[in-house]
């Protein structure tokens, strides 16, 4: 499989498959049916051959792989350069897993315009995962904004009561980061001649222009992330959002901005990057801790989860400004275990809407009764939300923490009261919901889990635990790129330390 | 075997938990009882082997994180500590999982509750074989959610879905300390593995180290977060207001995980670290007040209250005190020793009273019962057992450990330790007279109860009484057969290197030379304790209600538990609640969002809404603003000159 380009057909493939769903002509049944086939099995496919991906990932190797390159216009230096390092290669394995997931999660939830949504899906699942693998800036920015079309448009068509009005909320808060950070690129591109990235990655930038770029990366990765106080997009894009949209926004998108910092705000300005570390380290803690109170109040159990998640990325955020070997394959493992429980909670949730067809957490109690499955995985996804050890939650927020405390023990101090407010919400949540008596008629009618929903859930709670106890996996693909990113931070640091600013060098 | 001994209950929590319908209900109980059973015998050899032999070990089974300088393997490490801590744990889960057999035997969810059971078991022998701060986190995290799962475990109840909430929380604010101390622990010395860590203890004992801005001994602060974990398991003041509430869960679990096991994780971590401990005086006189204002203060709570099961679960607190003051005073081994032998006899209490319940038609409070020693009498006989042994009777297990706590407490000749002492004898008078306060109000007097229970009053079944033998006999003689090894002639060669003691600390040693009547306190004041229980509730049954009345305002602040659970009510829950309320009402809508996105979108409105009005579509409007402009722009230039 070596010679192959092996990214580019994992990339474009599901694209493939958009353009044969397109192709798809007859009854509307028949169109809705046969469109669900055909991405079901493109997405599978894509699935498999990230697998290879995988495979062909040397964990000791820090640099980028399977690297594939063509000059694409090359008389302003811009290529098709794509590749995998340590950081960014579970992102693509979590976005391939995650489609066809949320695939076979709306296989009965949507019913109209079955075609259209199997082919956003699609386009998203080849934007995400060029996303992560482009090594051009130009390319990037490309998928990073790209990815906000079909998001957009999955919740403005599919999406609840409110639907435009989350749609445009999600629309106007990225745009501003967008522009700003477009303006960075155009930046970098006349200081270094060139938008590929491992220049890039060598290419000093004087103090003073790191500020500003480092601002404008931040305005905008801090808004995908989000980072407190731009986070109020979120709770109404989840709550407005079809379940599978809610997965991916959830899952994936959020660690678009997380890994938009470790590949290039923390790497390319390191010394904005030590400069602005006090404010990251602030607006974390005040996410961890306000939306975790937030998340107390909500009565919805979509908004529920979805300040939970602004929480859950708080510790990302604060796991990689450490710049601790723990606290960076902390945050990417964070982000990867949050991807796939926050993902399963929509999908839970998901679950109950399909058959009552409401959020409201009090209208639902005592489902353990009728639902008894149904409270198993439920139970699982919540502890592993808590961050309770033996499943994934707790290996990410352990070493986000024990990295944070090697720093600053405020800060280490401040967020473990995340662990607890963490639990108060969740167990709140799951007990009104889970447990008591059922006192209505509804309520009583549900039935437990279909062999298709198990089936969804399946991977999703063997990849909890086995995250949980044999984490060693993951983190050893982690770990090379990570160790370089922080020697180099390092050494970039201590260069530019004592009072000889990096212009005049 | 030893790799067996720990997952074989495991096995048997995930055979009944997952296949319970296949198998029934009896099938799960034969599973989970024979996998419970086997490891017990098996931990009988190992505790053979590795306590009395001399021959601790580690067993490595694989890497669980490894990121950096932190690296954490699952482990199981086999020393006296854990030797004595496998027999406990596994004999008495052993015990009440054959109890429950009958116990629960009109259950309707029996696979569920045997897998649970089991599942704690579990996680319980995690903790106790952990080789690494980590992994007994790990442990004592899971412990807490089968306690959470077991509590709950009559999920219909609003109360027991309460309590379950309140135990994990609780717990993890305890937590919240433990997760702490892991973190400074591996600031300190790079690594979180207990035999790293001890051997550079001496070298970093004058450290200091910067917590909160502030410069503070590194080791006292670190012991210190790592005690917070304990006082939260172990329920101690301020953390314990969990405890009572427990006992919502069923009585067998009550007896297992809030009486005999799970509690004492806290005082097993302070002696598994005692070679942290014993270089942190400071954090050491905390854990010896801590430990003894708790053993007072759950006493003064435990003989107001009427349910019987929350009298013996204050007592418990009580006696966790006694361990925790026990481990402050540096006498680890006799914080162990009383640890073992209450477990055994707060076990028989437990279950004893469980057998009660059950023969009562689940009546919980005193004040139905009485009048029915006769109708259940090796219950009754049980339930003395159990009891003589709180009190510290002599010839019984508590005798042993109990007055070696006190005398090392006073050996100790510390302010702290001579408090721990005195607040120490005022609980052993309060613990006799609670314990019989108990007995004579539900065995003894008229019966209280209505026709149709008392009719139904019977003896329980073989399967109920067995384990209450077994547990008796416990009672018993663990303290007499023991005493040799944990705190006689042979403690050292038994410890060998699993606990610490500097030698100035040494107040084990210490207690053997102290005057004679310190040895004799316990005892007086246990059968004056036992001689006024008799008094007020069987010879002047209207003495108690008498000075109830007298002293009000004393009593209904006793009754009502110091008022900790309205106070933490007051100042925590209510306040974070309508914090959260606030600041998504205030902070997310009105100001971030009202500045933010929506008031942008207002903004652009409002300002398309005005420039549209300008197009109104008069001749006469758009001819009068030309003119206005003509006549601005000449006068502009007409200016500028």
């Amino acid at each position: 499989m070596s010679g192959w380009p092996i990214l580019s057909l994992t990339t474009f493939l599901p694209l493939v498959g958009a353009v044969f769903i397109l192709l798809i002509r007859g009854e509307p049944d028949v169109v809705a049916r046969n469109a669900r086939n055909v991405a079901l099995w493109t997405s599978l496919i894509t699935f498999v051959l990230s697998l290879f991906v995988w495979a062909n990932f040397d964990p000791a190797n820090p640099g980028f792989q399977m690297v594939e390159r063509v000059a694409w216009i090359p008389a302003f230096e811009i290529g098709y350069h794509m590749g995998v390092d340590g950081i960014s290669v579970l992102f693509v394995l979590l976005s391939t897993l995650l489609t066809p997931l949320c695939i076979l999660s709306s296989w009965t939830a949507v019913e109209k315009r079955v075609k259209e949504y199997m082919i956003a899906f699609l386009v998203l699942e080849t934007l995400m995962v060029g996303m992560f693998c482009a090594l051009d800036l130009i390319l990037f920015y490309m998928f990073f904004e790209g990815v906000l079309i079909p998001m957009f448009i999955i919740i403005g068509v599919w999406g609840g009561a409110r639907r435009v009005y989350a749609a445009f909320k999600f629309f106007l808060y990225t745009l501003l980061g967008s522009v700003l950070m477009l303006l960075a690129i155009l930046a970098m591109y006349f200081v270094a001649g060139t938008t590929d990235v491992p220049t890039l990655l060598g290419t000093d930038f004087p103090f003073q222009m790191q500020i500003w770029l480092w601002l404008a990366f931040f305005a905008s990765f801090a808004v995908k992330v989000p980072m407190w106080p731009v986070h109020t997009w979120l709770p109404d894009a989840h709550v407005e959002a079809p379940t599978a949209g809610s997965v991916i926004l959830a899952g994936v998108l959020l660690k678009m901005g997380g890994y938009g910092f470790l590949r290039f705000s923390i790497p390319m300005f390191p010394e904005a990057t030590e400069y602005f570390t006090p404010l990251v380290y602030a607006l974390s803690v005040i996410a961890i801790i306000y939306t975790s109170l937030v998340a107390l109040a909500q009565e919805d159990m979509k908004k529920l989860i979805a300040y939970s998640s602004v929480a859950h990325m708080g510790f990302v955020t604060l796991g990689m400004f450490t710049m601790t070997t723990q606290g960076v394959e902390g945050s990417i493992f964070q982000m990867v275990s949050h991807g796939i429980v926050s993902g399963a909670l929509f999908l839970c949730v998901g679950v109950v809407y399909d058959r009552l067809h409401t959020r409201e957490i009090a209208r639902y109690g005592g489902l353990v009764n009728n639902m008894p499955r149904y409270a198993l995985v439920f139970m699982i996804m919540m502890l592993a939300s808590v961050g309770l050890p033996g499943t994934s939650g707790f290996v990410g927020e352990f070493l986000i923490l024990i990295g944070a405390f090697q720093d600053n023990t405020w800060v280490a101090f401040l967020a473990t009261t995340g662990i607890i407010l963490g639990a108060a919400y969740m167990l709140w949540l799951y007990r009104r919901i889970i447990f008591g008596k059922i006192t209505r008629e509804d309520v009583r009618a549900m039935t437990d889990m279909s062999p298709r929903e198990i089936l969804v859930f399946a991977p999703l709670i063997v990849l909890v635990l086995w995250m949980g106890i044999y984490p060693s996996t993951f983190l050893n693909m982690t770990s090379a790129s990570v160790e370089r990113l922080v020697v180099e931070y390092q050494a970039a640091i201590s260069d530019g330390r004592p009072g000889v600013s990096v212009a005049q060098r | 075997m030893e790799v067996l001994a720990i997952f074989l209950p495991l096995l048997g929590a995930f055979i009944a938990g997952f296949f319970g319908r296949w198998i029934g209900d009896r099938g799960a109980q034969i599973v989970t009882c024979a996998g419970l059973i086997v490891s017990a015998m098996i931990s009988i050899w190992l505790f053979n082997d590795i306590a009395l032999g001399g021959n601790p070990r580690t067993v490595e089974l694989f890497t669980w994180m490894d990121s950096g300088a932190l690296e954490v393997s699952w482990s199981l490490r086999l020393d006296s500590l854990t030797a004595v801590m496998l027999i406990v744990v596994t004999v008495v889960s052993s015990c009440v999982h054959v109890y429950s057999v009958g116990y629960m035997s009109h259950d309707h969810s029996i696979p569920r509750f045997m897998a649970y059971l089991s599942l704690f078991t579990f996680f319980m022998l995690m903790l106790v074989t952990a080789d690494n701060l980590l992994q007994m986190f790990f442990g004592w995290e899971g412990v807490g959610l089968a306690s959470y799962l077991l509590i709950n475990f009559w999920y219909e109840k609003p109360s027991a879905n309460a309590a379950a909430m309140k135990a994990f929380i609780v717990n993890r604010v305890g937590d919240f300390g433990f997760a702490l101390g892991i973190m400074a622990t591996f600031a300190i010395f790079g690594t979180i593995q207990f035999d790293a860590i001890f051997g550079a203890v001496p070298q970093a004992a004058n450290q200091d180290m910067n917590f909160l801005g502030f410069q503070a001994h590194a080791l006292t602060v670190t012991c210190l977060l790592l005690f917070m974990g304990a006082m939260g398991k172990s329920a101690q003041l301020g953390l314990h207001t969990w405890l009572p509430d427990a006992m919502e869960g069923p009585t067998p679990v009550s007896a297992l995980i809030h009486a005999a096991t799970m509690v004492t994780a806290g005082v097993f971590m302070v002696c598994r670290l005692s070679p942290m401990f014993e270089y942190a005086p400071a954090a050491l006189a905390v854990v010896t007040i801590v430990g003894a204002l708790t053993a007072f203060v759950a006493a003064t709570i435990g003989f107001t209250q009427f349910d019987i099961k929350r009298v013996i679960a204050y007592s418990t607190m009580s006696q966790l005190g006694y361990m925790f003051f026990a481990a402050g005073v540096s006498a680890y081994g006799a914080a162990m020793f009383h640890l073992m032998t209450h477990a055994f006899f707060k076990a028989l209490l437990f279950l004893g009273a469980g057998s009660v319940i059950h023969a009562m038609s689940d009546e919980q409070d005193m004040r139905r019962m009485g009048g029915i020693w006769k109708m259940i009498p090796f219950t009754y006989a049980m339930m003395w057992v159990g009891s003589l042994a709180l009190a510290g009777i002599p010839v019984f297990a508590g005798y042993y450990s109990k007055d070696m706590i006190l005398e090392a407490a006073y050996a100790d000749h510390s302010a702290v330790g001579t408090l721990a002492f005195w607040l120490g004898i005022a609980a052993a008078f309060l613990t006799a007279f609670y314990s019989w306060r108990l007995i004579i109000m539900a065995f003894h007097g008229k019966p209280r109860a209505d026709e149709k229970t008392m009719a139904h009053v019977h003896e329980s079944p073989l399967v109920m009484t067995l384990p209450l033998l077994v547990l008796a006999i416990g009672a018993v003689f663990s303290g007499m057969v023991a005493y040799g090894w944990f705190v006689g002639e042979g403690r050292a060669e038994f410890w060998g290197r699993a606990i610490l003691v500097l030698h100035e600390n040494d107040t084990v040693e210490a207690a053997h030379h102290v005057p004679g009547w310190v040895p004799l306190a316990p005892l007086v004041v246990a059968l004056a304790g036992i001689a006024t229980a008799y008094v007020f509730y069987m010879f002047r049954p209207d003495l108690p209600g008498a000075l109830a009345q007298r002293f009000a305002g004393l009593h209904r602040f006793l009754y009502n538990k110091w008022y900790f659970d309205e106070l933490y009510d007051r100042i925590f829950v209510r306040p974070a609640k309508a914090l959260g309320f606030g600041l998504w009402q205030a902070g997310d809508r009105a100001v971030i969002d009202g500045v933010g996105p929506d008031g942008v979108a207002a903004a652009t409105r409002g300002m398309a809404a005005r420039a549209a009005r300008l197009q109104s579509g008069y001749v006469y409007h758009y001819a009068f603003a030309m003119v206005v402009g003509v006549v601005v722009l000449v006068g502009w230039f007409y200016l500028r000159g």
